[in-house]
């Protein structure tokens, strides 16, 4: 890891992380760690079935249900999930839409007892077709959504795409597929309500607490005043807890109203896997057209995802496949056409990447193919078609600032030694009977940091900083810390702008009693949204201070406590301000589709086993545009990290179905990549700074999951000649892809 | 049925009453409180909730109370103290080892073994011995950094 900008105060220095030390002791306290008295665990009572009509519920009538709380959807003062729609009940009521769907909740003080009583539930359902796939959804077969089965759909269009692909040269046609991922935070979901004279308080593992505070209220009938939603130590999310712990929260709420007493319920990895979100499947079709020189024409990109069974997140998700359907080039005209589909599966949600991996795995490996039809070296075919200031977007926006991706590829080219390797490696390069065959192959990416088009314009985050005591500061945010260092960036973040150490910032608990709305921790916004609204406020609390000073001398610290005697309390409330011209048009998807993108280039290099067909990533190489490294440990951190989920959905991370069933739902089957597994990552920080980041910063948390897949598909096409279409790319699938081109040879 | 068991619990005998088929991890974290020892998976895939019993890493996940009388468990707690940081919890901070830090606590005491059997691991001795330790946030990178940092050599990538 390298960075070109020599740290100047603290922001781009390295001061140990905030939650460091209680961490490696194992003091830090997650949700399962801290002893709530008198509390009692809870289950959750599931269908069974994909689709079907709820008979009837039986209790056996031979079990002691007298020290359970048994909670129906009839107990439900308003039985739904509020997110982006209410369309999810917090529990089944007549129909169940997917195998996992909540239907009774249990809770008893003895855990066995609890484990039994799930079982001596019996939910009679008849069963009615399902939809299993998309392809059924398609079909209408059968329909259960509107006239089309279609939950949402939006469109992209920069000028007339249709006839200028025809007009072109060379026209590629392609179609790409990617499955569902799994999160695998190594915590599992977990929450804990209690109810006092002040009304109902949940702590638990969770990225956004205003979300969940929202889905109490609206659930349980109740004023937001009083609810008080409290994250504990968060041990990952990657996505997966942005939504998913507004169901968990409503659940133990209501079985704590019932008992009287303090509810837990912690999911069991299994339990988790099966019934939480996952990264939804994409089939995206592209054809594209260029000239024999390399000369873009024109982009025509269908969309079409898995929804599952509720909306969740969907929208959303789609509009970020949307819009980063084209890439990282040039294209003077461009239609992006998309649909996300119901199915009777669990409902798909947020995860690290939100849409972007999907379809930029797609137009990576479409480049790939135009490049290979014109005869170009793909990473030339690339640099010749890069974005850059002054480019224009397929949605009309105009980039006019920190575009690093130009040096970011000549960086990764360099340092990994592609264009040697390219011409030295390869399949083409192997000897006849070789058993170890090795690859490169590379992408080209960007991520839009903030929310999509005008939310972060909506929402208007907030943030409070407190002067406290000797020129202490505290920052008040509801952005929460699940790993990625949050409260430490914070903390560097304030001291800079408010000309304090470090050591004298700290970070209050996001609690949504105590903490203004900052916005949900979600969309690579904490640091460049919600971190400029820190600055900005850490600047005028200094100011504030220094006046007094200036005024009425003594040292800074002292100055604070004249300030704060006089005052009483010295709080600095600031909200979220969108740059001036920053304009997103929702009905015509035209306009500054995000503020500020993060780029990068990712290499990576594979040997392949020809004997047992192991797909080994011997090296990988990541140049990165961050704007600004607050923090370069951190940032490195969230670099290689989200490189190496990357590297799992490509090669082993698989969700297998049957029937609407997850056949695979734990660690033993469903396989994420270990120490062995992940590769020497060896990232580089490329700084072009963003002007409204603070100090420069960018949002870079769901890049590194972007360009994995697709260098590492071209990796193994360079190695094999076998060019995946599909991931993850298992040596299973491999051994078949390669015995089919054996077969052709013959 | 329960019965009283007498281990050695972080250098300190005690004597904890519990079901034969408990598992060590649950009488660890609610018999003795000692919830340094995470949960993951509950299956011993994930290496989180690892202990050292005698002296060897298992997944205290696996391992019945009713094979623990007599025998010695050093747990987080027993190796790292929050105030006073040995150089390799101090490494795992410094190098970016920990994020989320849920499989942090077992990380370490996987690292520790790894360091009193072999001083001066190669990163590919470090990658095989935590194979059995499941990180989901740092893609390994800080982990081998730190364990290798701790063994006095500036390596890893």
């Amino acid at each position: 890891m390298q960075s070109n900008v020599r740290s100047q105060g603290w922001i781009g220095d390295t001061p140990a992380r905030s939650d460091g030390p209680a961490k490696v002791a194992g003091t830090a306290r997650y949700i399962a760690d801290i002893a709530f008295p008198n509390a009692i665990d809870a289950s959750v009572v599931r269908s069974h079935v994909p689709r079907g009509r709820i008979l009837g519920i039986d209790f056996d009538p031979n079990f002691d249900w007298s020290d359970v709380t048994i909670i129906t959807a009839k107990d439900v003062p308003c039985n739904e999930i509020a997110e982006i729609e209410c369309d999810q009940p917090a529990l089944a009521d007549d129909q169940v839409r997917h195998v996992y769907e909540p239907i009774v909740l249990l809770a008893c003080e003895d855990k066995t007892k609890l484990q039994r009583a799930v079982q001596r539930v019996h939910v009679r359902i008849e069963q009615l077709p399902a939809l299993l796939n998309v392809d059924d959804s398609l079909a209408c077969n059968p329909l259960v959504l509107g006239k089309d089965n279609v939950m949402c759909s939006y469109r992209v269009v920069l000028g007339d795409a249709k006839a200028e692909i025809e007009r072109a040269e060379v026209v590629v046609r392609g179609m790409y597929e990617v499955g569902h991922q799994e999160q695998m935070y190594i915590e599992p979901q977990g929450c804990v309500a209690y109810w006092d004279d002040a009304g109902l308080h949940v702590v638990g593992s969770m990225q956004c607490p205003y979300y969940v505070e929202k889905a109490l209220a609206h659930a349980l009938r109740l004023e937001r005043s009083r609810i008080d939603v409290t994250q504990s130590v968060t041990g990952g999310a990657f996505g997966g807890k942005e939504e998913y712990p507004s169901v968990v929260a409503v659940h133990v709420a209501l079985l704590s109203k019932k008992a009287g007493r303090p509810v837990r319920m912690i999911y069991e990895r299994q339990e988790d896997v099966q019934a939480t979100t996952k990264r939804h499947p994409a089939r995206v079709t592209v054809e594209a057209g260029c000239d024999r020189d390399g000369t873009l024409r024109g982009i025509a990109v269908d969309i079409l995802m898995d929804a599952g069974a509720y909306v969740t997140m969907t929208p959303v998700v789609l509009s970020r496949g949307v819009l980063h359907a084209c890439g990282a080039y040039r294209w003077p005209t461009a239609l992006v056409q998309s649909k996300a589909v119901i199915t009777n599966t669990p409902p798909n949600g947020a995860f690290r990447g939100f849409g972007a991996p999907q379809t930029i795995f797609a137009v990576e490996r479409h480049m790939d193919r135009m490049a290979e039809a014109i005869g170009m070296e793909p990473m030339a075919f690339r640099q010749k078609n890069l974005l850059g200031i002054g480019a224009t977007m397929p949605t009309g926006q105009v980039l006019n600032g920190s575009v690093g991706v130009q040096e970011c590829v000549q960086r990764a080219l360099e340092k990994s030694d592609y264009l040697r390797k390219k011409s030295t490696l390869g399949k083409a390069n192997s000897p006849a009977g070789a058993t170890k065959v090795r690859g490169v192959g590379a992408s080209v990416f960007l991520h839009g940091a903030g929310f999509t088009g005008s939310g972060e314009d909506r929402l208007k985050g907030a943030v409070e900083l407190d002067l406290l005591k000797d020129g202490h500061v505290r920052v008040r945010s509801s952005s929460t810390d699940m790993g990625q260092g949050t409260e430490t960036v914070f903390r560097q973040i304030a001291a800079q702008a408010a000309g304090v150490p470090f050591e004298n910032v700290s970070v209050a608990t996001p609690s949504t009693a105590h903490v203004p709305d900052s916005g949900p921790t979600v969309a690579s916004r904490t640091v460049m949204i919600v971190g400029s609204i820190v600055e900005s406020a850490a600047k005028e609390l200094g100011e504030r201070v220094r006046n007094e000073q200036q005024q009425h001398g003594g040292s800074f610290a002292e100055a604070s406590n004249r300030l704060l005697e006089r005052e009483g309390t010295v709080v600095v409330h600031r909200r979220y301000a969108h740059p001036a011209g920053v304009k997103f048009d929702d009905a015509t998807y035209t306009g500054t589709a995000y503020p500020a993108y993060a780029w990068a280039c990712d290499i990576a290099e594979v040997e392949v086993d020809l004997d047992t067909f192991e797909i080994d990533v011997v090296g990988f190489w990541s140049a990165v545009d961050v704007g600004r490294a607050i923090h370069p440990v951190l940032c490195r951190g969230q670099l290689d990290g989200g490189a190496l989920q990357s590297i799992g959905w490509a090669l082993c991370e698989e969700v297998q179905w049957k029937d609407g069933h997850i056949l695979n739902p734990r660690m033993t089957t469903y396989i994420v990549p270990t120490a062995l597994d992940a590769p020497p990552f060896m990232t580089d920080l490329v700084e072009e700074p963003y002007t409204f980041g603070p100090g420069g910063a960018k949002g870079i948390g769901e890049l590194p999951m972007d360009g994995g897949a697709p260098a590492l598909a071209a990796a193994i096409e360079h190695a094999t000649g076998i060019a995946f279409n599909r991931i993850p790319m298992t040596p299973e699938r491999l051994f078949d892809a390669w015995n089919e081109s054996q077969r052709e040879r013959r | 049925m329960m019965i009283t068991i007498e281990l050695t619990v972080n250098g300190s005998k005690q004597n904890v009453q519990a079901s034969p088929l408990a598992r060590l991890i649950d009488v660890l974290r609610e018999k003795l409180r000692l919830t340094g020892t995470k949960e993951g998976c509950g299956e011993g895939e994930c290496g989180t909730c690892t202990v050292l019993l005698d002296g060897e890493p298992v997944n205290a996940c696996l391992v019945p109370f009713g094979q623990c009388e007599g025998r010695h468990v050093v747990t987080i707690e027993g190796l790292v103290n929050e105030t006073n940081l040995s150089s390799l919890a101090d490494a795992f901070i410094e190098r970016g080892g920990a994020q989320c830090g849920i499989c942090t606590p077992g990380m370490i005491v996987s690292s520790h073994w790894l360091l009193q059997h072999n001083p001066t691991p190669s990163d590919a001795e470090i990658r095989e011995a935590l194979a059995g330790n499941i990180c989901r946030c740092t893609g390994y990178t800080g982990i081998v950094e730190a364990v290798a940092k701790a063994s006095g050599r500036q390596g890893g990538t």
